[in-house]
């Protein structure tokens, strides 16, 4: 199974730590989720999941539409905060500390873990006021220190060669895949410790995909990163570790050249060999 | 059959639906058109200088008179009714007759400037090239032949000398008058209202009990000080006057009377006849600039409506200042702070009928709570020294402004909310992400991006505010304002003085005239000018809600 999805046109071994076996429990964790349900209303839409998220890895969530897994990746931020109705139970520990926690500071919380959405969303400004709006709001007005920090995420990115001559003009010039770099680098300039991907290239071609799957396996070594998609080569080619959910409900979690060759689920199974999903 | 057949496909075909669209467009572009040209002909041909003519007329006793007069409009009437007025038309056949307005202006001596007269009874005209049109500060326009220019009641020039002499003397006296204006109205009107605002000082301190012999003597040698000036001022000024009125004119006017006049009255002269068509278009240019540019005379039937422009865009733009702030942050909280629900709801709905509220109640409501409980209130805490004259107390530039604000509010929150809630949910998003606050949020993202429907909210609430007269009858606008709200005396922009406006001017010379035929013309002069300023008020936003969408395009996305 993983063999064909490595035959996906990308050399995808490259990228892969040297064959080496990874365990979860040998990982130091940066996020761990306990017993975490959630509401939208009366409807469940999360089933008392629990999960450790390593440090420095890449997480992928896969599974079918609607089995939770960005209402899972956007707990990690809060990001459901801001939708009506919501209503959650159980824990999330960052480095120990529960963010649900009364008293936490959710624009904080969020500066510590950045997200990057489906559809690049840059803001209507320049590229380089895309990039220094969150140092802005970290209260960084220093000119000389802006331009430093947004060349760095934007090299961080791997956009700086493309953009460096037009950095003042319109964010919208860019191409899609061009804009989704931007929209990542805008996410490492104020240096979180987790990134969250929630399915960054679904709306990119082929080509911009490998170079965001590139940027990821860069990113690693420095951010710990969840990603959700819908596509399992994908998942395959940059995820250290693999979730598989449904309905609402973490079916299985695991090393992910485990997960792809010998899933321990039926259900596991049945969706990696594309049965339904 | 089959042309029931095609009826029915024509039909089904949904061509009727769009040929009736389309006259349904056509028709409203005919109205405006039409409103438009209707406006822009009369007012504009207003400044036109007409021939003269000099005719000799049968009038219906059998006399037979000279007139002189231009033709401002003509009509055609049943010859029976004519007679059944008592005109003798027996040679008449037709059973229609021209009956012709014609301006013969002095109506000094003939009581009106207009009269009808019929075409039968016309037994000749001719355009007599050294006629004379005179337009003078007071009692209209002056038709006739100049016979003398005097000085100090000494003959100086008769007959064709009279008109190059008359013309030089003219000048001399629009020199002159303009600079008794700055006289009286600049520098004299600045001591006078310097002089004011120290008996409100004296009075000040009187009430507070702190007019002590040192300050009085202080005012009173400051006020000492403005009298001596004013005396010099004075001197000049009656020097002036002596130089204005040393020259006089005799014109030989309808009926062959001999009329002399001062040249001080004289404001314009011209030889309507004389003038060619470039002559006659330059006149044109001239008397269009004289009134965008000019205070109106004579009951404002004469002269210019500069005042009145002046106070409709100060008022307008006064109004875009409170109302935009206010309007926005009403629609922010509305939108995006207020828990959605049954009083959201409610209270949307309310804002929405306000916009249907006639304007007038909010003039009687602006007068009720503005004027006198607010203006009231502020009179008696913070001017006592001006009791019993108001301040504030009394129908002003300021509540006219909020007035008109508070009935344009609906306007601007209906247009930003709708901004608002056109913001793709994923920038928002994406603010959030960064670890922005939703005041944040709001600030650097969404409000800029909701700027360009704010602005349209901006043009609806200008557009309406501008064309509005009822309320502002009640709060603020008189037929004639001694000065502008903006001036050279600190603190420069009076809030509290009443000012002029172009609608209210319409409805003023059109309907509360004494000279109703000669105001007519200006009636459709000002409601294109009007008309022309909501436009380029109109313009001026749009321009700047094309940059502001250009900037922040992403909405098409």
């Amino acid at each position: 199974m993983i063999e064909q999805a490595r035959t996906h046109g990308i050399d995808v071994s490259a990228l892969k730590r040297g064959g080496e076996r990874r365990s979860l429990a040998s990982e130091e964790a940066c996020m761990q989720v306990q017993d975490m349900s959630l509401y939208y209303g009366e409807k469940r839409a999360l089933n008392g999941i629990s999960m450790t998220i390593p440090r420095q890895c890449v997480t992928a969530f896969i599974g079918p539409s609607g089995c939770g897994k960005s209402t899972l990746l956007r707990c990690f931020n809060r990001m459901n905060d801001l939708i009506d109705n919501v209503r959650t139970e159980g824990r999330i520990l960052l480095d120990g500390e529960d963010i649900y926690a009364r008293g936490v500071d959710v624009p904080i919380l969020r500066q510590r873990v950045g997200m990057v959405f489906q559809k690049p969303n840059p803001f209507p400004k320049s590229i380089f006021e895309n990039v220094a709006y969150g140092l802005r709001l970290k209260g960084m007005n220093n000119r000389r220190e802006l331009e430093e920090k947004v060349e760095w995420a934007l090299n961080a990115a791997a956009l700086w060669d493309e953009v460096k001559d037009r950095l003042h003009d319109s964010a919208f010039g860019l191409s899609g895949g061009q804009q989704q770099r931007l929209v990542i680098a805008r996410a490492i300039a104020i240096e979180p410790e987790v990134l969250l991907l929630d399915e960054p290239a679904s709306a990119l071609d082929p080509i911009s995909t490998l170079k965001i799957e590139e940027l990821i396996y860069e990113l690693k070594s420095d951010y710990t990163i969840v990603i959700v998609t819908h596509n399992m080569q994908q998942a395959a080619r940059v995820s250290d570790y693999t979730a598989f959910m449904y309905m609402g409900d973490l079916i299985e979690y695991g090393d992910t050249d485990t997960l792809f060759t010998k899933p321990r689920k039926k259900q596991t199974e049945d969706y990696i060999t594309g049965r339904y999903g | 059959m089959s042309n029931e057949k095609t009826l029915k496909t024509w039909w089904k075909s949904g061509s009727p639906w769009v040929w009736l669209n389309a006259a349904a467009v056509t028709l409203s572009m005919i109205a405006v058109i039409g409103l438009l040209a209707l406006i822009a002909v009369r007012g504009l041909a207003h400044f036109w200088a007409p021939d003269v003519y000099e005719f000799r007329y049968e009038e219906a006793d059998g006399e037979i008179v000279t007139l002189y007069g231009s033709i401002r409009d003509t009509e055609q009437v049943t010859a029976a009714r004519l007679r059944q007025a008592g005109m003798q038309l027996d040679d008449v056949e037709s059973e229609f007759v021209d009956r012709h307005l014609i301006k013969m202006g002095n109506r000094d001596q003939l009581g009106s400037d207009f009269r009808f007269i019929v075409e039968p009874r016309i037994i000749e005209r001719s355009t007599p090239t050294d006629i004379v049109m005179v337009e003078r500060t007071e009692w209209g326009d002056q038709t006739g032949f100049l016979r003398e220019v005097l000085e100090n009641s000494e003959v100086i020039a008769r007959g064709a000398e009279a008109w190059p002499e008359f013309e030089q003397r003219i000048a001399r006296v629009v020199e002159l008058r303009e600079k008794i204006n700055e006289l009286e109205s600049d520098e004299i009107g600045a001591i006078n209202y310097t002089l004011e605002q120290l008996r409100l000082e004296e009075r000040h301190l009187e009430l507070e009990g702190e007019l002590t012999d040192a300050r009085l003597a202080e005012l009173e040698s400051r006020r000492a000080e403005l009298d001596e000036r004013y005396q010099l001022l004075l001197q000049d000024l009656n020097a002036l006057y002596e130089k204005i009125n040393r020259d006089s004119y005799v014109m030989e006017v309808q009926g062959g009377i001999d009329v002399e006049l001062p040249l001080a009255r004289v404001v314009r002269a011209y030889q309507p006849n004389a003038m060619g068509f470039f002559g006659k278009l330059g006149f044109w240019f001239e008397k269009l600039w004289e009134f965008v540019s000019e205070e109106p005379r004579e009951a404002n039937t004469e002269g210019g409506v500069f005042p009145a422009i002046f106070g409709t865009v100060v008022m307008v733009m006064l109004m875009s200042v409170f109302v935009t702030p206010f309007g926005v942050i009403a629609a922010v909280y509305l939108k995006e702070y207020a828990r959605q629900g049954a009083v959201t709801r409610i209270i949307r709905i309310a804002v929405n009928n306000l916009a249907g509220v006639p304007s007038i109640v909010y003039g009687v409501f602006g007068l009720g709570f503005f004027v006198y409980f607010l203006g009231g209130n502020i009179d008696q805490l913070f001017y006592p020294e001006a009791s019993p004259s108001p301040v504030f107390g009394t129908p002003g530039l300021l509540w006219s402004s909020l007035t008109l604000a508070l009935l344009t509010l609906p306007v601007v929150i209906v247009a930003t909310e709708e901004g608002l809630s056109r913001i793709p949910r994923s920038l928002r998003e994406g603010s959030y992400a960064l670890g922005a606050t939703k005041a944040e949020t709001l600030w650097r993202t969404v409000l800029p991006m909701a700027s360009p429907a704010m602005m349209t909210g901006l043009i609806l609430a200008v557009a309406r505010a501008a064309g509005e007269v009822a309320p502002l009858m009640l709060v603020g606008v008189v037929k004639l304002a001694p000065s502008l709200p903006i001036d050279g005396n600190a603190p420069f922009v009076h809030l509290d003085r009443k000012f002029m406006h172009l609608g209210f001017h319409i409805y003023d010379v059109g309907f509360q005239s004494p000279n109703v035929e000669a105001a007519r013309p200006l009636v459709y002069a000002t409601a294109l000018l009007l008309v022309a300023i909501i436009i380029i008020l109109n313009l001026a936003a749009v321009r700047i809600r094309n940059r502001l969408r250009e900037k922040y395009r992403a909405l098409e996305n």
